[in-house]
């Protein structure tokens, strides 16, 4: 029971990494990389809290072994943000107040760009069947769908 | 009230590249030594829950491009290979157009963060009594593909469930594909699913139904049950009634009361027998009504 070397490409950066097969990529992200952002709620793949996008699609990270990371693409909530600049759909989750704790926000944010990038015109009820993955115990989710809306239509100003 | 451990527990973990290699490295294992995997999004929670007999060896099939496939053709019907996503599985066109019990029943599946990860052989081989793939399956009347060392068998998906978690596969036998042969037209169907939350449920009870009707007659009619017996099942007397018929309201609530004679829940904690009985009812009534709508 060796660690496997694994090639990974997050946030637009290259990874070499050797982690023994038992250990989820959301453990690889937060206790190897340190990016801890990305949250554990349920460890099940019940609450979405520990969602990123794994090439191309969003996926629950404690559900996903490190190794089988091996050779993919991850973009998780740090990777949003250019330097000091927000994403635009942070700014919109900070302007009309979508978090109360921020628990489950970074994968909410997730949730949320993997629906804009597939559906840049998302009515209320794409926007609630695309976060349907990702719980809040906080908000009741109203300020949530405000803010995805706020942010599909500044994207498509040109933000 | 289960202990949640938060870690996996310690595996060896082989990606082969062909299907011989999965088979050989399966070998005649009977005792639970070597899992196969693909999503990872039933046996991972498992593992970790240490609801499963821990396995030395997780063997990921995720490399086995001759797997890997969705395909349709008006010869063959559709072939869902063993590593087709539910995401996949529910929005290809050739499936939302033809077989809509089924892309409904995908997208009932779990969210979408799952759908990106799971796949359909997945839902039918962890084989729970609520999988929510299983009742449109059972309408289609799909055949699942199963492979081993000693070559490749055909059943019937109503055979391939023996019990909850329990699939006739044997030691050794993986799922290759289902199959799911057509009518040229495509079938039109309809999946309802209850549950508390309009997402990441198991069914209460999940109700598929699929009809072709010719000159206002039924010509054939499909019930599938979800969440109310030991495994997914056909509501075969509910079909017989219905069969050769016009539907009418009243014809279809005979149906449905039929329906729900048929099925067998049990109380847990998500529902008692007696409220899923009557839901039966319920959603195999709306459901025919929605598959004769579409």
């Amino acid at each position: 029971m060796e660690k496997d070397a694994i090639k990974v490409k997050i946030n637009g950066r290259r990874y070499d990494l050797n982690v023994p097969p038992w250990k989820t990529l959301l453990e690889v992200l937060r206790e190897d990389l340190k990016l801890t952002g990305t949250k554990e709620g349920c460890g099940q793949g019940e609450c979405g809290s520990c969602t990123v996008i794994m090439g191309g699609k969003t996926v629950n990270s404690c559900l996903v072994l490190g190794v089988e990371a091996d050779g993919q693409e991850i973009l998780t909530i740090e990777g949003l943000a250019s330097g000091a600049a927000l994403n635009p759909i942070q700014e919109a989750f900070v302007e009309h107040a979508g978090m109360q704790c921020g628990f489950c926000t970074p994968g909410m944010i997730m949730s949320a760009k993997a629906l804009l990038d597939r559906n840049p015109n998302p009515s209320e009820t794409d926007i609630r069947e695309g976060i349907a993955g990702n719980f809040c115990r906080c908000t009741g989710y109203t300020k949530i769908i405000e803010s995805i809306d706020a942010a599909a239509k500044a994207m498509k100003g040109g933000a | 009230m289960v202990t949640f451990y938060r870690r996996l527990p310690k595996f060896d973990y082989v990606k082969p590249k062909g299907i011989e290699e999965a088979l050989s490295l399966l070998g005649n294992d009977d005792e639970g030594r070597v899992k196969v995997f693909a999503g990872g999004t039933d046996v991972i929670p498992k593992l970790k829950g240490r609801l499963m007999k821990i396995p030395e060896v997780l063997v990921d099939l995720k490399g086995i491009s001759d797997l890997r496939f969705l395909v349709h053709d008006e010869g063959r019907g559709l072939r869902i290979g063993a590593l087709a996503t539910i995401f996949e599985v529910a929005h290809a066109p050739f499936v939302k157009e033809r077989l809509p019990v089924l892309s409904q029943a995908a997208r009932a599946i779990a969210s979408t963060q799952v759908q990106n990860r799971g796949t359909i052989v997945g839902n039918i081989c962890n084989a729970v009594p609520s999988a929510d793939s299983a009742p449109a399956l059972l309408c289609l009347e799909a055949e699942v593909v199963c492979l081993s060392k000693t070559g490749e068998r055909t059943v019937k998906v109503e055979e391939f469930f023996m019990g909850p978690n329990r699939t006739i596969l044997k030691p050794g036998e993986i799922v290759k594909e289902i199959r799911v042969s057509m009518r040229p037209g495509g079938t039109r169907g309809a999946y309802l699913k209850l549950s508390p939350r309009s997402k990441m449920d198991l069914a209460v009870v999940g109700v598929g139904v699929t009809a072709v009707r010719e000159d206002g007659v039924l010509k054939d009619v499909k019930i599938g049950l979800g969440a109310v017996a030991p495994t997914p099942m056909r509501a075969r007397k509910a079909e017989g009634v219905l069969l050769g018929e016009r539907a009418g309201d009243a014809l279809i609530r005979r149906a449905a009361k039929l329906a729900s004679e048929e099925s067998k829940p049990i109380d847990d904690h998500r529902a008692s027998a007696e409220y899923r009985r009557m839901m039966v009812e319920v959603l195999v009534r709306r459901a025919i009504h929605q598959c004769l709508r579409n």
